[in-house]
């Protein structure tokens, strides 16, 4: 008999609902049947996560996804170079505004379809009948999917999220409160945070993520960049255990039990049935009225744990178009390597499951599903598309760039 | 020598009053006077505004500090950079300052020697206060694991009819043969009579 080799593994997550897959690798068993003594720890703030990596209290995090690209840029107060090996899962954002707010929107013909083009031209009128108001937005992180896709959709409706409207940082849990508070008239965050303002009567859902751009990134698993090169196979163990968690948590038989695993005081430390929302897709958008969101929250399915560069590189160039970093060969090619398919497709080879053929993809270029190129199980990826129907061309970055300056 | 040092303004935010408070008078023992404590992120923008500091300490569990960094980067309230802690080089005091829940922002270009008096006074403040509400919790558990034997000994003695003493050596003796805490027989022995206590006469 072969000796098994064991790993001790702390990592760091958010109460969120794309803790999922981490979070079912520890509770479901899967980490120690990679060997992985595995430790989660609730944390308060990103900025904590990205501290406590950086002193090696954690190995890896549950992370926005950005946030491994800033730290390497050297964007954030205290930054150690992270790898992005895998993601944890595509979409599970959703935007939010006060009942005071769609009254308002409403009124300028927005309905309960989340269609994010009619909605958005309903909240462009909005703003423009009453230039005394600007309404205030709430995301959770500069360096965060809700950032980039709450502008995206903004700006491509017409709407300067800089002149029109006022964006905010709110940590996910507080939005609720600052939305019954008045604070901010609406918000971009991850599931249960949006779920909690309709289950309150205080919200409504306008649009959600996988509307804006289908089958989109949005968390992955950070790891220290000097930990993943001390202990490959503990890192290698870890992958094989989250794909193995995230092909667990896609099945819908399991939804039930995975909501009430995260609605343990440990994890979220709410009604397991907030988190069945967003594991179904069927939203309460307010008031009780269900709308189906397609691909809401994808743990497994269509690559959804691949590190993409073409996401990365995406990323990034929403960084430059809002400012955060100036475009560089040099910048770019951090942003490039910060993920890591290379580990990816290393670990998960034994496993059989379907490893795409390319590092990276031209984003929104998929109307329906389409088989691609791909190594052991075949692979069906997309519909992707963005919802004004541009593509990103991670080899056309630099046009990509010039053409979305202000 | 304190007297440069005491031009340093120093924010302190803390959900936490008393420690805060604990900080605070740290601080100001040491000399530093340009001290302002902040409870609540509310307002935080104008406040940094006003009060321009060159220093910002805050509490790790505060659940806000990604809003405040964000106000580093973006917000006009924040004229001056602001990086973490002294020295990103210096590994030691940024461990020791995690480690103790404590995190300090600096306004760029000020000088290692005059922040570390100040990040070390917060970081051994900091685990001062733990220490200290550590103990208290530990007393805390003791004054109540004591209630929970005392009752359990007066079920004992009256359901069975037996000495205090003997109450207490019957509770000694389970909690060794089932190798748990007295006071968890105590708790048991107390839940267990609560529900089979006869329903009260009226």
């Amino acid at each position: 008999m072969s000796e098994r080799r064991s790993y001790e593994i702390v990592a760091g997550f958010m109460p969120l609902l794309d803790s999922a897959i981490l979070v079912a690798a520890k509770e479901k068993g899967f980490a120690a049947a990679e060997g992985i003594d595995l430790t989660l720890v609730r944390e308060t703030s990103w900025a904590n996560i990205r501290d406590r990596m950086a002193v090696g209290h954690f190995q890896v995090a549950h992370m926005l996804a950005p946030m491994p690209i800033a730290a390497n840029l050297g964007l954030t107060p205290l930054a150690a170079k992270t790898i992005a090996p895998i993601a944890l899962g595509l979409g599970g954002n959703a935007i939010t505004v006060s009942q005071a707010l769609w009254g308002r929107m409403a009124a300028h013909g927005a309905k309960a379809d989340l269609d994010p083009a009619s909605v958005g031209r309903a909240l462009r009128s909005t703003i423009a009948d009453r230039s005394d108001v600007t309404p205030r937005f709430a995301v959770v992180h500069p360096f965060s999917g809700h950032n980039y896709e709450l502008r995206y959709w903004l700006a491509a409706c017409g709407i300067d999220p800089e002149r029109d409207l006022e964006i905010v940082y709110v940590p996910p849990p507080l939005m609720a409160d600052a939305l019954r508070s008045e604070t901010i008239d609406g918000y971009c965050v991850g599931e249960p945070w949006s779920t909690a303002a309709t289950e309150d009567g205080i919200g409504r859902i306008v649009t959600v993520k996988a509307a804006l751009w289908r089958s989109s990134p949005e968390k992955v698993m950070g790891a220290a960049a000097d930990w993943a090169e001390r202990e490959p196979e503990a890192l290698a163990a870890l992958l094989r255990a989250l794909c193995r968690s995230a092909q667990w948590c896609a099945s819908p038989q399991n939804h039930r039990e995975l909501a009430e695993i995260l609605a343990a005081r440990a994890f979220i430390d709410r009604p397991a049935d907030w988190m069945l929302y967003g594991l179904s897709g069927n939203l309460d958008v307010g008031g009780g009225e269900i709308r189906h969101a397609d691909d809401f929250f994808v743990p497994f399915a269509k690559a959804a744990t691949f590190p993409w560069k073409s996401h990365a590189l995406w990323f990034y160039s929403q960084m430059v178009r809002w400012g955060q970093v100036a475009h560089t060969a040099d910048n770019a090619a951090i942003a490039r390597e910060t993920y890591r398919p290379d580990l990816y497709r290393g670990a998960l080879k034994p496993l059989g499951v379907a490893l795409p053929s390319a590092n990276a993809k031209v984003e929104g270029a998929l109307v329906t599903p389409t088989p691609v190129g791909s190594v052991g199980a075949s692979l069906t990826l997309g519909p992707d598309g963005f919802f004004d129907g541009a593509l990103f061309d991670p080899d056309r970055l630099d046009a990509y760039i010039e053409a979305q300056k202000r | 020598m304190p007297e440069q040092e005491t031009t340093l303004s120093i924010l302190i935010i803390d959900e936490n009053r008393l420690r805060a408070a604990v900080i605070e008078d740290g601080l100001r023992d040491a000399g530093y006077s340009k001290l302002t404590v902040v409870h609540d992120i509310v307002g935080i923008a104008r406040r940094i505004a006003d009060i321009s500091p060159d220093v910002i300490v805050i509490d790790l569990e505060n659940p806000n500090r990604d809003v405040l960094e964000s106000m580093f980067q973006l917000s006009r309230a924040v004229k001056r950079p602001i990086a973490m802690f002294v020295d990103r080089s210096d590994q030691a005091a940024i461990e020791a300052a995690v480690d103790a829940g404590v995190s300090a922002y600096v306004v760029d270009g000020l000088k290692r020697e005059r922040v570390k008096p100040i990040l070390d006074m917060a970081i051994s403040r900091f685990n001062a206060f733990a220490r200290m509400a550590r103990e208290l919790e530990e007393a805390r558990s003791q004054i109540e694991s004591r209630k929970l034997v005392d009752r359990a000994k007066g079920i004992l003695m009256k359901t069975r009819g037996i000495s205090e003493a003997d109450a207490y050596a019957l509770l000694r003796k389970t909690a060794m043969n089932q190798n748990r805490k007295i006071s968890e027989i105590a708790e048991s022995l107390i839940t267990a009579a609560g529900l089979l206590a006869p329903p009260e006469e009226t």
